[in-house]
């Protein structure tokens, strides 16, 4: 297994260190050091994928984030990752990596005939503008079009991996440890300072890990030791390699993505795979470089056009030329760099194309010198070849590079190296919401205006030299840390630089909509002529440029796009590239997985789930479990063999002819004292409380000020200062804050004091006309009977021993008393109070029979029977709403608005199903007029339907428009199956419409 | 994700701890049963909404669950200040929402 492009000697790698790897289903080796991209590119593969949209052949173009077109389909099952950037992907043993994209092979794509056919066929909008008519066949088009799109597939096996977050506070943050991070977390770590770099690299360094330049005499790569060696030696810096800071929030808050075991493989050692980390830093320092920009010509995207930095990079950090002919296409001195290199590692340079007239700058002297031919004033204008590059054709340019001014030519290469200036990577700095400046000098954009503590420092804010880059690193270290600048001098012989030219899409003979294909975009197949058509076609502005062409858009987010975009739109709308602007990014720079952002809060941790005193004894019952809230409840307990319903008619019929007990702790429960505790009960809730007196419980409602239904729950009087209220299970916690909120803010002057006890203590509802019976003998200090203990009324006393208190109140319509004990005795009186019921065979029952109980009775369930848009009117429920109160109590002003007044508001109804045998749906819609074309109007719906044993027919409960006035009339439900349900509008109380059982 | 200096805890805290409770200084009228429904649907209703400065609520759920009051930029999320309840603001500002 040869690598032909390899070099005997130089590089990062790790010769002695052989990686076997398969790429599209063949065998390669690699060496330890590599990346998927320099492993192919060193075993002369360079066709790794098929384009977006024309299925064009595609190679590797860059070496880092910036990469456009080497997306890989890594690993197999269940860990198969889709899309990592070949260039971002550490080689390990036995990596699997396909292409994304190309059926049946890269090699050989059906698809390409598309792109053959050139522009016209798929112009910006082709889905659009093709598809569109007739409306109907959309639906028909979609799922053809959609297989056809994107790239990869994501595993439908669930995440084997461990994922987890790290929290950190630092004072400062360095991003990029290139030249200018290392010196600022340099300057910032000697100044005392807890300093955290990262680097998205799996070595810190930067462009110096592919530096051949000196810096004050040492080797880049030895001074990058010695720095590194330094910076680990402090305790107060934390260095963190593979570690990408993807986006940049509010408050100097920053997340990265630690890539931990992605680089060992997905056999190897298991442990965390990626850790989110979430940092809080005093002060940002952004040294995250610069992207080369690619520049625009004809066939710009085929194999074996890069970008010249990346061409050096390759050579001399993984010891790999992507070709043996090289021609440089440049538009600045940078350019010349990967000449030279390529020069060094023993092959041939064609020639450097420069387009500027003059090109005499340090490093042009020194490939001239090299003997490497430098052509000025000329431009690249078309890349040659079928699936790489094979020549090219060159053509003088006038000095603003917009013409040709001469004949072409061609000259034969494999490989074009192309360096069309820099973009600095303003995305952290743009996510805090600063537009990014374009500067004339630079040609590129810079960060705006700092928004948080944040500096900036090396070729993010156009400090290209390595000189500079570590000066200005420094220098902001030192400023980050709050410390004195101090007097570096770094000496790397690269001070000065030519200027570059602006030079972005480069002329052709041909008009550019009949020029071959000049690429901006290479992932999403953007060519300089969708752009003009764009604007031909109205879209001015960028944003809108961007969503037409999907320019921008991908994994790769426009990085080696936009700037050539954004300077061809300026053009073709005859204005500038500062009023053209950038469209705006926002995080997460790379892509990051939802593994890393979920973390650990998946499964049983997604959500803490809250268990009641006597959960196990249910789970033993073997009762079914549904969530409300947090909270698991009993939802029924099933005995062996029956259906739910079959359960629920046992249930039911228990507690309404001898005896059942239900678990009701999970109710909120707030206690509340003071001596103005009674008067803030008149102002929260809508009746009176003034008069309850000490061992007396009262239903009370809520509302919220726009007068709607928010909370209800019985409150007991426990002492004259000293109450308890409960709230619903789901509303505990809302209904403290709002207490707190009317306590804190509009009240202040009253003595109240709230206090949580949900968790204090278990409630267990002992139901039925047996339920006195079966009390009794477990209560021998309070007095049960009918005359002494009446309903609603409050006692405390001791249950089985335990102190207890006990309530006489009724969810159900049956003779009812409420035990409340400590939560630690809790467990113990419930199965003090089973033995107990055992004669009267006492069935313990879920939420669902108890939902069945209430709805029998008429009783709401807030949130099931109300929805915030109910006021107690709309519920049938004016006999709560005091009319005598002095306080307007909260939600009382609304009652009389002009809309909550209205007679022909949704009001909440009985319905009796006319097929006694048919139970209507929950969320039903109501209609008056079955037979009605669709649209219908629909009326209200149905909140609450069951079928009732003790009844024997279905019972609901729904809104109805102006309900109330409708009494005996019949409403229907269309339902989804086609079938259409009548139903009698009645009263919601369908059992003991007296109230007689529970006054017993 | 913010840091919110809480005025009573005395601590700057993270966001996840509180929870926001709408536009600060609005005093519940006296006499709701005098107001007409437009008078009423104004304190019910209608918010400031502004571009810049805005004074408004934020309860310490997680933490003391005290509400205080905060002035915090609508547009850079930048706080300038928090105070307890019944203070007035150090910043104001004739854009944002004072009645």
């Amino acid at each position: 297994m040869s690598q032909p492009n390899r070099l005997s000697v130089g590089g990062r790698i790790d010769r002695s260190k052989p990686i076997e790897f398969s790429f599209n289903k063949r065998s390669y080796e690699g060496y330890a050091g590599d990346t998927l991209a320099s492993a192919l590119l060193a075993n002369g593969v360079n066709l790794v994928g098929r384009s977006f949209k024309y299925s064009r052949p595609r190679g590797i173009m860059g070496h880092g984030a910036e990469e456009a077109n080497a997306l890989m389909q890594l690993g197999q099952g269940a860990v198969t990752v889709p899309n990592p950037k070949a260039t971002q992907v550490e080689l390990y043993s036995g990596m699997v990596a396909t292409s994304t994209n190309g059926w049946p092979s890269v090699e050989f794509d059906l698809m390409a005939w598309l792109g053959k056919l050139g522009g016209p066929f798929m112009p910006p909008g082709f889905y659009y503008k093709t598809f569109m008519f007739p409306q109907a066949w959309w639906l028909r088009y979609e799922k053809f079009i959609r297989k056809a799109a994107g790239f990869g597939h994501i595993s439908q096996q669930p995440d084997p991996d461990i994922y987890d977050k790290l929290n950190h506070y630092c004072d400062v943050m360095v991003i990029g440890a290139g030249p200018a991070g290392i010196s600022a977390a340099l300057e910032a770590g000697r100044n005392g300072k807890r300093v955290i770099l990262a680097d998205e690299q799996c070595e810190l360094g930067g462009s110096l890990l592919a530096s051949q330049q000196n810096i004050n005499g040492a080797s880049a790569s030895d001074w990058l030791g010695t720095a590194v060696t330094e910076l680990a030696s402090m305790a107060n810096v934390v260095l963190l390699s593979r570690t990408t800071v993807f986006g940049y929030y509010d408050h100097n808050f920053l997340a990265a993505l630690e890539q931990r075991t992605d680089h060992l493989g997905p056999t190897a050692v298991k442990g965390t795979r990626q850790r989110l980390h979430r940092i809080r830093a005093k002060a940002v320092v952004l040294a995250t470089g610069a992207i080369e920009r690619p520049l625009v010509f004809g066939n710009n995207d085929l194999p074996g056009v890069m970008l010249a930095q990346s061409v050096s990079a390759y050579i001399n950090r993984y010891a790999v030329v992507p070709g043996e002919r090289a021609l440089i296409m440049t538009s600045n001195d940078s350019g010349y760099q990967a000449a030279l290199d390529i020069q060094s590692a023993g092959r041939t340079v064609v020639a450097v194309v420069d387009c500027r007239y003059h090109a005499e700058g340090r490093l042009a002297q020194m490939a001239r010198a090299a003997g490497i031919e430098v052509i000025t004033g000329h431009g690249v204008i078309e890349a040659c070849g079928s699936h790489s590059v094979t020549g090219a054709v060159i053509a003088p340019l006038d000095q603003a590079g917009d013409q040709i001014t001469g004949a072409q030519r061609s000259v034969s290469c494999d490989l074009i190296a192309m360096a069309g200036g820099w973009s600095p990577v303003v995305h952290l700095s743009c996510h805090t919401g600063s537009r990014p400046v374009w500067d004339e000098q630079l040609i590129g954009f810079v960060p705006g205006p700092n928004v948080q503590q944040q500096y900036c420092a090396g070729a993010v804010v156009g400090h290209y030299t390595l000189a500079h880059a570590l000066s200005g690193g420094a220098a902001v270290g030192a400023e980050a840390a709050g410390a004195k600048v101090p007097e570096i001098h770094f000496d790397c012989g690269d001070e000065t630089e030519a200027q570059a030219q602006a030079l972005f899409l480069i002329p052709h003979s041909k008009s550019v909509s009949r020029a071959p294909k000049q690429f901006v975009d290479f992932q999403n197949d953007v060519t300089a002529a969708g752009i003009e058509l764009a604007i031909r076609e109205g879209y001015e502005s960028i944003e809108h440029i961007k969503r037409y062409t999907a320019m921008g858009f991908g994994t790769d987010q426009g990085k080696t796009a936009n700037v050539n975009g954004v300077a061809i739109a300026a053009k073709a709308l005859h204005q500038s590239i500062q009023a053209t602007g950038t469209t705006i990014f926002r995080p997460a720079y790379t892509p990051v997985t939802f593994g890393a952002l979920a973390g650990r809060d998946v499964g049983s941790l997604f959500d803490p789930a809250r268990y009641t005193a006597t959960h196990q004894w249910h789970v033993a019952q073997g009762a079914k479990f549904e969530n409300v809230g947090q909270w698991k409840r009993p939802w029924y307990f099933p005995k062996a063999g029956e259906t739910m319903q079959q359960t629920l008619n046992r249930e039911c019929l228990a507690v309404r002819n001898s005896v059942g007990i239900m678990d009701a702790s999970t109710l909120g429960k707030i206690d509340i004292q003071g001596t103005d505790a009674r008067e803030f009960l008149n102002r929260i809730y809508t009746n009176d409380w003034s008069n309850l007196k000490p061992g007396k419980c009262r239903y009370g409602l809520m509302l919220k000020e726009d007068g709607m239904v928010f909370d209800d729950g019985v409150t007991t009087c426990l002492s004259e200062n000293h109450f308890l209220m409960t709230t619903t299970t789901g509303g505990a916690a809302e209904v403290l804050a709002w207490l707190e909120l009317w306590q804190q803010t509009e009240w202040p002057e009253l003595e109240v004091y709230f206090t949580s006890v949900t968790d204090h203590w278990v409630t267990y509802s002992l139901v039925g006309p047996n339920s006195r019976k079966v009390l009794e003998q477990l209560c021998n200090d309070v007095d049960l009977s009918a005359e002494a203990f009446k309903f609603m009324d409050y006692k405390a006393g001791t249950v089985a021993g335990i102190p207890a208190r006990i309530c006489r109140i009724s969810f159900t319509g049956e003779l009812s008393f409420e035990v409340n004990v400590p939560a630690n005795q809790g467990h113990f009186v419930w199965q003090q109070i089973i033995a107990a019921g055992e004669a009267y065979d006492i069935t313990p029952y879920g939420t669902e029979s108890m939902h069945i109980l209430r709805a029998e009775k008429g009783y709401i369930i807030v949130g099931q029977d109300t929805d915030g848009s109910l006021t107690p009117q709309d519920c049938g429920m004016d006999w709560i709403v005091s009319k005598t109160k002095a306080f307007s109590f909260i939600g009382q002003r609304s009652l009389h608005r002009s809309d909550t007044a209205r007679s022909d508001r949704k009001q909440l109804v009985g319905l009796k199903p006319k097929d006694p045998a048919a139970i209507i749906p929950e969320g039903s819609q109501i209609v008056m007029d079955p037979n009605q074309q669709i649209p219908m109007d629909m009326v209200g719906h149905v909140t609450s339907s069951y079928w009732s044993v003790c009844l024997d027919h279905g019972i609901a409960m729904g809104t109805v428009k102006a309900g109330f006035s409708r009494m005996g009339e019949t409403v229907y439900c269309p339902l989804v199956d086609g079938r259409t349900l009548a139903a009698e509008i009645c009263s919601p109380v369908f059992y003991d419409p007296n109230g007689e059982r529970h006054h017993d | 994700m913010l840091q919110i200096y809480c005025p009573y805890c005395q601590e700057l805290r993270e966001e996840t701890e509180f929870s926001y409770s709408g536009e600060a200084h609005i005093a519940r009228p006296l006499e709701p049963q005098q107001l007409t429904d437009a008078q009423w649907a104004d304190y019910l209703f209608f918010r400031t909404n502004p571009r810049g400065i805005h004074h408004e609520m934020w309860y310490h759920a997680s933490g003391c669950r005290r509400y205080f009051n905060a002035t915090r930029n609508t547009q850079t999320y930048e706080i300038y200040e928090t105070y307890p309840l019944g203070q007035q603001p150090a910043l104001t500002c004739d854009i944002g929402g004072k009645r």
